[in-house]
Protein backbone atom coordinates (compact mmCIF):
# COMPACT_ATOMS: atom_id res chain seq x y z
CA UNK A 1 0.00 0.00 0.00
CA UNK A 2 1.33 3.38 -1.04
CA UNK A 3 0.47 6.65 0.48
CA UNK A 4 -0.56 9.74 -1.57
CA UNK A 5 2.22 12.08 -2.42
CA UNK A 6 3.18 14.80 -0.02
CA UNK A 7 6.17 17.28 0.59
CA UNK A 8 8.14 16.90 3.55
CA UNK A 9 10.43 18.32 5.78
CA UNK A 10 12.82 17.72 8.39
CA UNK A 11 12.31 19.88 11.84
CA UNK A 12 15.98 21.00 13.29
CA UNK A 13 13.94 21.74 16.72
CA UNK A 14 10.10 22.37 17.80
CA UNK A 15 9.91 26.35 16.55
CA UNK A 16 11.25 25.24 13.23
CA UNK A 17 8.59 22.53 12.96
CA UNK A 18 5.62 25.09 13.99
CA UNK A 19 7.30 27.77 11.18
CA UNK A 20 7.17 24.61 8.58
CA UNK A 21 3.62 23.79 9.22
CA UNK A 22 2.86 27.63 9.03
CA UNK A 23 4.63 27.63 5.88
CA UNK A 24 2.40 24.14 4.41
CA UNK A 25 -0.83 25.38 5.73
CA UNK A 26 -3.95 23.71 7.34
CA UNK A 27 -2.99 20.14 5.41
CA UNK A 28 0.46 19.55 6.47
CA UNK A 29 0.78 16.95 9.28
CA UNK A 30 3.62 16.63 11.91
CA UNK A 31 5.11 13.02 11.84
CA UNK A 32 7.10 11.19 14.52
CA UNK A 33 7.59 7.74 14.84
CA UNK A 34 4.51 7.59 12.27
CA UNK A 35 2.98 4.27 14.00
CA UNK A 36 -0.28 6.22 14.47
CA UNK A 37 -0.07 8.25 11.06
CA UNK A 38 1.71 6.08 8.41
CA UNK A 39 -1.30 2.94 8.66
CA UNK A 40 -3.64 5.80 7.96
CA UNK A 41 -1.67 7.06 5.17
CA UNK A 42 -1.10 3.68 3.62
CA UNK A 43 -4.66 3.58 3.85
CA UNK A 44 -5.58 6.67 2.46
CA UNK A 45 -7.49 7.38 5.40
CA UNK A 46 -5.21 10.37 6.00
CA UNK A 47 -3.48 12.04 3.19
CA UNK A 48 -1.38 15.12 4.09
CA UNK A 49 -0.14 17.02 1.49
CA UNK A 50 3.02 17.86 3.37
CA UNK A 51 4.65 16.42 6.44
CA UNK A 52 6.78 17.78 8.89
CA UNK A 53 9.29 14.95 10.43
CA UNK A 54 9.75 15.82 14.30
CA UNK A 55 11.76 12.66 14.53
CA UNK A 56 15.18 13.61 14.79
CA UNK A 57 14.87 16.41 17.54
CA UNK A 58 16.58 14.70 20.18
CA UNK A 59 15.14 17.66 22.23
CA UNK A 60 12.13 16.37 22.28
CA UNK A 61 12.56 12.83 24.04
CA UNK A 62 13.32 13.11 27.87
CA UNK A 63 11.76 12.03 30.52
CA UNK A 64 12.22 14.99 34.14
CA UNK A 65 11.50 15.52 37.46
CA UNK A 66 9.35 18.56 36.83
CA UNK A 67 9.22 19.29 40.96
CA UNK A 68 5.81 17.76 41.52
CA UNK A 69 4.99 16.07 37.91
CA UNK A 70 7.27 14.15 35.35
CA UNK A 71 7.72 15.54 32.42
CA UNK A 72 7.87 13.50 29.21
CA UNK A 73 8.53 14.57 25.59
CA UNK A 74 6.00 14.35 23.42
CA UNK A 75 9.08 12.77 21.11
CA UNK A 76 9.68 10.04 23.56
CA UNK A 77 9.26 6.24 22.49
CA UNK A 78 7.47 3.66 24.01
CA UNK A 79 10.12 1.63 25.10
CA UNK A 80 12.09 4.96 26.52
CA UNK A 81 8.89 5.85 28.46
CA UNK A 82 8.67 1.52 29.75
CA UNK A 83 12.10 1.53 30.76
CA UNK A 84 12.52 5.00 32.34
CA UNK A 85 13.05 4.66 36.51
CA UNK A 86 12.36 7.76 37.25
CA UNK A 87 8.68 7.49 35.79
CA UNK A 88 8.66 3.47 37.57
CA UNK A 89 8.82 5.15 40.65
CA UNK A 90 6.71 8.05 40.94
CA UNK A 91 4.23 7.39 38.03
CA UNK A 92 4.16 3.57 37.49
CA UNK A 93 1.24 3.26 35.46
CA UNK A 94 2.69 5.16 32.33
CA UNK A 95 5.80 3.05 32.32
CA UNK A 96 3.82 -0.08 33.01
CA UNK A 97 1.19 0.66 30.23
CA UNK A 98 3.76 2.13 27.66
CA UNK A 99 5.55 -1.49 27.64
CA UNK A 100 1.72 -2.88 26.40
CA UNK A 101 1.45 -0.94 23.18
CA UNK A 102 1.80 -2.96 19.98
CA UNK A 103 4.68 -5.30 19.90
CA UNK A 104 8.72 -4.48 20.59
CA UNK A 105 9.28 -3.09 16.73
CA UNK A 106 6.52 -0.75 17.65
CA UNK A 107 7.86 0.37 20.92
CA UNK A 108 10.64 1.09 19.12
CA UNK A 109 9.75 3.78 17.00
CA UNK A 110 6.45 4.99 18.17
CA UNK A 111 6.26 8.16 20.42
CA UNK A 112 3.74 9.03 23.83
CA UNK A 113 2.89 12.29 22.02
CA UNK A 114 2.30 10.67 18.60
CA UNK A 115 -0.19 8.64 20.78
CA UNK A 116 -1.67 11.21 22.22
CA UNK A 117 -1.93 13.44 19.31
CA UNK A 118 -3.73 11.20 17.11
CA UNK A 119 -6.46 10.44 19.24
CA UNK A 120 -7.80 6.96 18.63
CA UNK A 121 -10.16 6.24 21.48
CA UNK A 122 -8.41 2.31 21.30
CA UNK A 123 -5.24 3.68 22.40
CA UNK A 124 -3.82 3.01 25.76
CA UNK A 125 -2.18 6.12 26.95
CA UNK A 126 -4.51 8.23 26.31
CA UNK A 127 -6.65 6.22 28.82
CA UNK A 128 -3.79 6.35 31.60
CA UNK A 129 -3.59 10.07 31.25
CA UNK A 130 -7.07 10.90 31.16
CA UNK A 131 -7.21 8.79 34.58
CA UNK A 132 -3.96 10.64 36.08
CA UNK A 133 -5.56 14.04 35.20
CA UNK A 134 -2.02 14.40 32.93
CA UNK A 135 -1.66 18.06 31.33
CA UNK A 136 -0.44 18.75 27.62
CA UNK A 137 1.63 21.26 26.93
CA UNK A 138 1.13 22.83 23.44
CA UNK A 139 3.18 25.05 21.63
CA UNK A 140 2.03 27.25 18.69
CA UNK A 141 3.54 30.54 16.86
CA UNK A 142 1.06 32.36 19.30
CA UNK A 143 3.41 30.93 22.37
CA UNK A 144 2.63 27.99 24.97
CA UNK A 145 -0.58 26.78 26.36
CA UNK A 146 -1.55 23.73 28.27
CA UNK A 147 -4.22 21.59 28.31
CA UNK A 148 -5.90 18.95 31.07
CA UNK A 149 -5.79 15.88 29.76
CA UNK A 150 -10.01 16.09 30.20
CA UNK A 151 -10.47 18.88 27.64
CA UNK A 152 -8.17 17.44 25.27
CA UNK A 153 -9.42 14.32 23.32
CA UNK A 154 -12.98 15.27 21.29
CA UNK A 155 -13.97 12.70 19.46
CA UNK A 156 -12.44 9.92 16.87
CA UNK A 157 -8.80 11.00 16.00
CA UNK A 158 -9.87 14.25 17.33
CA UNK A 159 -8.10 16.40 19.51
CA UNK A 160 -7.60 19.86 20.66
CA UNK A 161 -4.68 20.79 18.93
CA UNK A 162 -5.13 23.21 16.07
CA UNK A 163 -3.38 22.24 12.52
CA UNK A 164 -0.25 24.50 13.49
CA UNK A 165 -0.11 23.22 17.14
CA UNK A 166 2.49 20.75 18.37
CA UNK A 167 2.25 18.61 21.37
CA UNK A 168 5.77 19.18 23.53
CA UNK A 169 5.19 17.65 26.69
CA UNK A 170 3.06 15.33 28.88
CA UNK A 171 2.85 16.39 32.63
CA UNK A 172 1.85 13.46 34.89
CA UNK A 173 1.41 13.60 39.18
CA UNK A 174 3.51 11.84 40.95
CA UNK A 175 1.84 9.25 42.47
CA UNK A 176 4.61 6.91 44.22
CA UNK A 177 2.02 5.99 46.92
CA UNK A 178 -1.19 5.41 45.28
CA UNK A 179 -2.63 2.02 44.01
CA UNK A 180 -2.75 1.48 40.29
CA UNK A 181 -3.51 -0.90 37.49
CA UNK A 182 -4.15 -0.92 33.62
CA UNK A 183 -6.31 -3.79 32.65
CA UNK A 184 -6.29 -4.59 28.96
CA UNK A 185 -8.21 -7.17 27.49
CA UNK A 186 -7.41 -7.81 24.08
CA UNK A 187 -7.72 -11.04 21.79
CA UNK A 188 -4.58 -11.97 20.64
CA UNK A 189 -1.47 -11.09 22.68
CA UNK A 190 -0.50 -7.23 20.86
CA UNK A 191 -3.77 -6.85 19.30
CA UNK A 192 -5.46 -3.39 20.55
CA UNK A 193 -7.49 -3.20 23.05
CA UNK A 194 -11.08 -4.50 22.74
CA UNK A 195 -11.52 -3.11 26.06
CA UNK A 196 -9.00 -1.49 28.57
CA UNK A 197 -9.14 -0.10 31.84
CA UNK A 198 -7.08 2.15 33.92
CA UNK A 199 -7.21 2.80 37.45
CA UNK A 200 -5.79 4.77 39.95
CA UNK A 201 -6.48 5.06 43.85
CA UNK A 202 -5.77 6.51 46.76
CA UNK A 203 -5.93 3.63 49.69
CA UNK A 204 -6.91 4.40 53.44
CA UNK A 205 -6.95 1.10 56.02
CA UNK A 206 -7.13 -1.40 53.02
CA UNK A 207 -10.13 0.41 51.15
CA UNK A 208 -10.28 3.09 48.64
CA UNK A 209 -10.21 6.93 49.67
CA UNK A 210 -10.58 7.97 45.90
CA UNK A 211 -10.31 6.72 42.78
CA UNK A 212 -9.85 7.97 39.03
CA UNK A 213 -10.89 5.52 36.42
CA UNK A 214 -10.79 5.62 32.80
CA UNK A 215 -11.33 3.66 29.88
CA UNK A 216 -10.45 2.46 26.60
CA UNK A 217 -12.29 1.23 23.30
CA UNK A 218 -15.53 2.45 25.09
CA UNK A 219 -16.51 5.82 22.91
CA UNK A 220 -15.12 7.98 20.64
CA UNK A 221 -12.71 9.25 23.00
CA UNK A 222 -10.79 7.40 26.39
CA UNK A 223 -13.90 8.20 28.99
CA UNK A 224 -13.80 8.88 32.78
CA UNK A 225 -16.09 6.09 34.45
CA UNK A 226 -17.62 8.82 36.81
CA UNK A 227 -20.13 6.41 37.87
CA UNK A 228 -17.97 3.96 39.25
CA UNK A 229 -15.92 6.96 40.82
CA UNK A 230 -19.02 8.36 42.71
CA UNK A 231 -20.37 4.77 43.85
CA UNK A 232 -16.60 4.22 45.32
CA UNK A 233 -17.18 7.56 47.06
CA UNK A 234 -20.35 6.58 48.25
CA UNK A 235 -19.14 3.83 50.25
CA UNK A 236 -19.54 1.27 47.17
CA UNK A 237 -16.95 -2.11 47.02
CA UNK A 238 -15.16 -2.64 43.50
CA UNK A 239 -17.46 -4.88 42.96
CA UNK A 240 -20.57 -2.99 43.30
CA UNK A 241 -19.23 0.41 41.83
CA UNK A 242 -17.96 -1.69 38.80
CA UNK A 243 -21.25 -2.83 37.93
CA UNK A 244 -22.09 0.85 36.91
CA UNK A 245 -18.76 0.94 34.30
CA UNK A 246 -20.73 1.17 31.19
CA UNK A 247 -22.58 4.45 32.40
CA UNK A 248 -22.21 6.98 29.57
CA UNK A 249 -20.44 4.52 27.39
CA UNK A 250 -20.90 4.26 23.75
CA UNK A 251 -19.02 1.74 22.07
CA UNK A 252 -19.07 0.12 18.79
CA UNK A 253 -19.53 -3.05 17.33
CA UNK A 254 -16.48 -4.59 15.74
CA UNK A 255 -14.89 -7.93 15.05
CA UNK A 256 -13.13 -7.64 18.42
CA UNK A 257 -16.90 -7.49 20.11
CA UNK A 258 -20.57 -6.01 20.33
CA UNK A 259 -21.03 -2.96 22.03
CA UNK A 260 -23.30 -5.12 24.32
CA UNK A 261 -20.22 -7.35 25.23
CA UNK A 262 -17.87 -4.40 25.17
CA UNK A 263 -20.07 -3.09 28.29
CA UNK A 264 -20.17 -5.84 30.09
CA UNK A 265 -16.40 -6.39 29.83
CA UNK A 266 -16.03 -3.11 30.75
CA UNK A 267 -17.52 -3.98 34.18
CA UNK A 268 -15.68 -7.04 35.08
CA UNK A 269 -12.22 -5.54 34.05
CA UNK A 270 -12.94 -2.45 36.04
CA UNK A 271 -13.13 -4.70 38.97
CA UNK A 272 -10.13 -6.37 38.42
CA UNK A 273 -8.29 -2.95 37.97
CA UNK A 274 -9.61 -2.23 41.20
CA UNK A 275 -8.90 -5.18 42.68
CA UNK A 276 -5.11 -4.85 41.70
CA UNK A 277 -5.18 -1.55 42.57
CA UNK A 278 -5.75 -2.02 45.88
CA UNK A 279 -3.33 -4.68 45.96
CA UNK A 280 -0.20 -2.74 45.26
CA UNK B 1 6.37 16.74 -4.95
CA UNK B 2 9.99 16.96 -4.40
CA UNK B 3 11.93 13.99 -3.75
CA UNK B 4 14.73 14.14 -1.36
CA UNK B 5 18.65 12.23 -1.40
CA UNK B 6 18.90 9.99 1.36
CA UNK B 7 22.39 8.25 2.24
CA UNK B 8 21.45 4.90 4.54
CA UNK B 9 24.40 2.45 5.83
CA UNK B 10 22.91 -0.59 4.67
CA UNK B 11 24.29 -4.12 5.84
CA UNK B 12 27.97 -1.84 6.27
CA UNK B 13 27.75 0.09 3.03
CA UNK B 14 26.57 3.15 1.84
CA UNK B 15 23.72 3.68 -0.30
CA UNK B 16 22.37 6.82 -1.77
CA UNK B 17 19.63 7.20 -3.92
CA UNK B 18 16.95 9.78 -4.90
CA UNK B 19 13.41 9.23 -3.53
CA UNK B 20 9.63 10.27 -3.21
CA UNK B 21 9.34 10.85 0.38
CA UNK B 22 6.13 8.78 0.28
CA UNK B 23 8.51 5.94 -0.62
CA UNK B 24 8.41 3.29 2.25
CA UNK B 25 11.96 2.07 3.30
CA UNK B 26 10.73 -1.55 2.76
CA UNK B 27 10.25 -0.88 -1.12
CA UNK B 28 13.33 0.84 -1.16
CA UNK B 29 15.49 -1.76 0.57
CA UNK B 30 13.23 -4.52 -1.48
CA UNK B 31 13.36 -2.26 -5.38
CA UNK B 32 15.95 0.25 -5.24
CA UNK B 33 18.67 -2.00 -3.28
CA UNK B 34 17.73 -5.21 -4.78
CA UNK B 35 17.61 -6.87 -1.14
CA UNK B 36 14.44 -9.27 -1.13
CA UNK B 37 15.33 -10.75 2.30
CA UNK B 38 13.03 -8.12 3.65
CA UNK B 39 9.40 -9.09 3.20
CA UNK B 40 5.88 -7.41 2.70
CA UNK B 41 4.03 -9.69 4.38
CA UNK B 42 0.78 -7.96 6.24
CA UNK B 43 1.68 -4.34 4.90
CA UNK B 44 -0.28 -3.11 8.50
CA UNK B 45 2.53 -3.40 11.02
CA UNK B 46 1.21 -6.59 12.34
CA UNK B 47 3.16 -9.51 11.25
CA UNK B 48 6.97 -8.52 11.46
CA UNK B 49 8.08 -9.74 7.78
CA UNK B 50 9.50 -6.77 7.39
CA UNK B 51 11.92 -6.25 10.03
CA UNK B 52 15.17 -4.53 9.75
CA UNK B 53 17.20 -3.30 12.37
CA UNK B 54 17.41 0.53 12.24
CA UNK B 55 20.73 1.44 13.90
CA UNK B 56 20.60 -1.90 16.01
CA UNK B 57 17.40 -1.76 16.77
CA UNK B 58 14.26 -4.16 15.42
CA UNK B 59 11.76 -1.87 13.52
CA UNK B 60 8.82 -2.48 10.99
CA UNK B 61 10.07 -0.89 7.74
CA UNK B 62 6.45 -1.35 6.45
CA UNK B 63 5.78 1.81 8.77
CA UNK B 64 8.55 3.59 7.67
CA UNK B 65 9.80 6.16 4.80
CA UNK B 66 13.13 5.89 3.65
CA UNK B 67 13.66 9.56 3.99
CA UNK B 68 13.55 8.51 8.26
CA UNK B 69 16.47 6.39 7.80
CA UNK B 70 18.76 9.10 6.03
CA UNK B 71 21.87 8.97 7.65
CA UNK B 72 21.29 5.68 10.18
CA UNK B 73 22.09 2.59 9.86
CA UNK B 74 20.11 -0.39 8.39
CA UNK B 75 20.83 -3.69 8.93
CA UNK B 76 18.79 -6.33 6.56
CA UNK B 77 18.88 -10.37 7.15
CA UNK B 78 21.20 -10.32 4.38
CA UNK B 79 23.48 -8.55 6.71
CA UNK B 80 23.68 -11.13 9.36
CA UNK B 81 26.47 -13.64 7.59
CA UNK B 82 29.50 -11.80 7.79
CA UNK B 83 32.81 -12.86 5.44
CA UNK B 84 30.72 -15.93 4.22
CA UNK B 85 29.93 -16.78 7.80
CA UNK B 86 26.26 -17.58 8.42
CA UNK B 87 25.65 -15.91 12.08
CA UNK B 88 24.79 -17.63 14.99
CA UNK B 89 20.90 -17.12 14.19
CA UNK B 90 21.18 -18.13 10.55
CA UNK B 91 22.87 -21.41 11.80
CA UNK B 92 20.52 -21.69 14.64
CA UNK B 93 17.39 -21.97 12.19
CA UNK B 94 19.14 -24.39 10.55
CA UNK B 95 19.92 -26.68 12.90
CA UNK B 96 16.75 -26.59 15.09
CA UNK B 97 14.78 -26.43 12.01
CA UNK B 98 13.36 -23.58 13.15
CA UNK B 99 11.17 -22.90 9.34
CA UNK B 100 9.21 -24.28 6.92
CA UNK B 101 8.32 -22.07 4.57
CA UNK B 102 10.44 -19.20 5.43
CA UNK B 103 8.60 -16.04 5.00
CA UNK B 104 8.70 -15.06 8.37
CA UNK B 105 12.34 -16.50 9.23
CA UNK B 106 14.33 -12.91 8.22
CA UNK B 107 12.07 -11.06 10.99
CA UNK B 108 12.58 -14.01 13.11
CA UNK B 109 16.27 -13.70 12.61
CA UNK B 110 16.74 -9.97 12.86
CA UNK B 111 14.91 -10.24 16.41
CA UNK B 112 16.36 -13.28 17.75
CA UNK B 113 19.92 -11.55 16.42
CA UNK B 114 18.95 -8.05 18.44
CA UNK B 115 17.73 -9.87 21.57
CA UNK B 116 20.98 -12.01 21.74
CA UNK B 117 23.03 -8.66 22.08
CA UNK B 118 21.07 -7.43 24.61
CA UNK B 119 20.59 -11.12 26.11
CA UNK B 120 23.02 -13.58 25.76
CA UNK B 121 21.29 -15.99 27.36
CA UNK B 122 17.84 -15.50 26.83
CA UNK B 123 14.73 -17.92 28.46
CA UNK B 124 12.02 -19.22 26.33
CA UNK B 125 9.81 -16.52 28.15
CA UNK B 126 12.35 -13.93 26.83
CA UNK B 127 12.28 -15.19 23.55
CA UNK B 128 8.66 -15.17 23.20
CA UNK B 129 8.44 -11.87 24.15
CA UNK B 130 11.28 -11.06 21.91
CA UNK B 131 9.47 -12.66 18.62
CA UNK B 132 5.45 -11.28 19.83
CA UNK B 133 5.40 -8.35 17.30
CA UNK B 134 6.63 -11.32 14.52
CA UNK B 135 3.67 -13.60 13.07
CA UNK B 136 4.73 -17.48 11.84
CA UNK B 137 1.67 -19.24 10.19
CA UNK B 138 3.81 -22.37 10.35
CA UNK B 139 6.05 -23.65 12.91
CA UNK B 140 3.86 -23.17 16.12
CA UNK B 141 6.76 -21.21 17.34
CA UNK B 142 8.51 -24.46 18.65
CA UNK B 143 11.35 -24.80 16.45
CA UNK B 144 11.44 -20.60 16.22
CA UNK B 145 12.33 -20.25 19.89
CA UNK B 146 14.91 -23.60 20.11
CA UNK B 147 16.68 -21.73 16.86
CA UNK B 148 17.03 -18.80 19.28
CA UNK B 149 18.04 -20.61 21.76
CA UNK B 150 20.50 -22.64 20.07
CA UNK B 151 22.16 -19.95 18.84
CA UNK B 152 22.64 -18.58 22.34
CA UNK B 153 24.56 -21.40 22.90
CA UNK B 154 26.88 -21.07 20.06
CA UNK B 155 27.71 -17.33 20.56
CA UNK B 156 28.30 -18.00 23.91
CA UNK B 157 30.47 -20.80 22.40
CA UNK B 158 32.34 -18.83 20.23
CA UNK B 159 33.58 -16.57 22.55
CA UNK B 160 37.19 -15.77 23.44
CA UNK B 161 37.88 -18.12 26.68
CA UNK B 162 34.22 -19.75 26.70
CA UNK B 163 34.69 -23.09 27.38
CA UNK B 164 32.42 -25.41 24.56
Amino acid sequence: MIPSAFEYEVAENPQHAIELLNNFGDEAKILAGGHSLLPLMKLRFAAPTALVDIGRIRDLSYVRDGGDHMAIGAGTVYEDVHNNNDLVRQCPIVAHTAGEVGDPQVRHRGTIGGSVAHGDPASDLPTVLLALDATMVVQSAEGERTIPAGDFFKGIFETALGPQNLLTEIRVPKVPDHGWSYQKFHHRAQDWATVGVAAVVQRSNGSIGGARIALTSMGETPLRAGAVEQALAGGADPAEASQQADEGTNPVSDPLGSSEYRKEMAKVFTRRALEEALSR
Amino acid sequence: MANKTISVTVNGGSKTSEVEPRRLLVHWIREALGLTGTHVGCDTSSCGACTVLLDGTPVKSCTMFAVQADGRRVTTVEGLQQDGKLHPIQEGFKEEHGLQCGFCTPGMMLMGAALLEENPDPSEDDVRWAISGNLCRCTGYQNIVKSVQWAAKRAASEQPGAHA
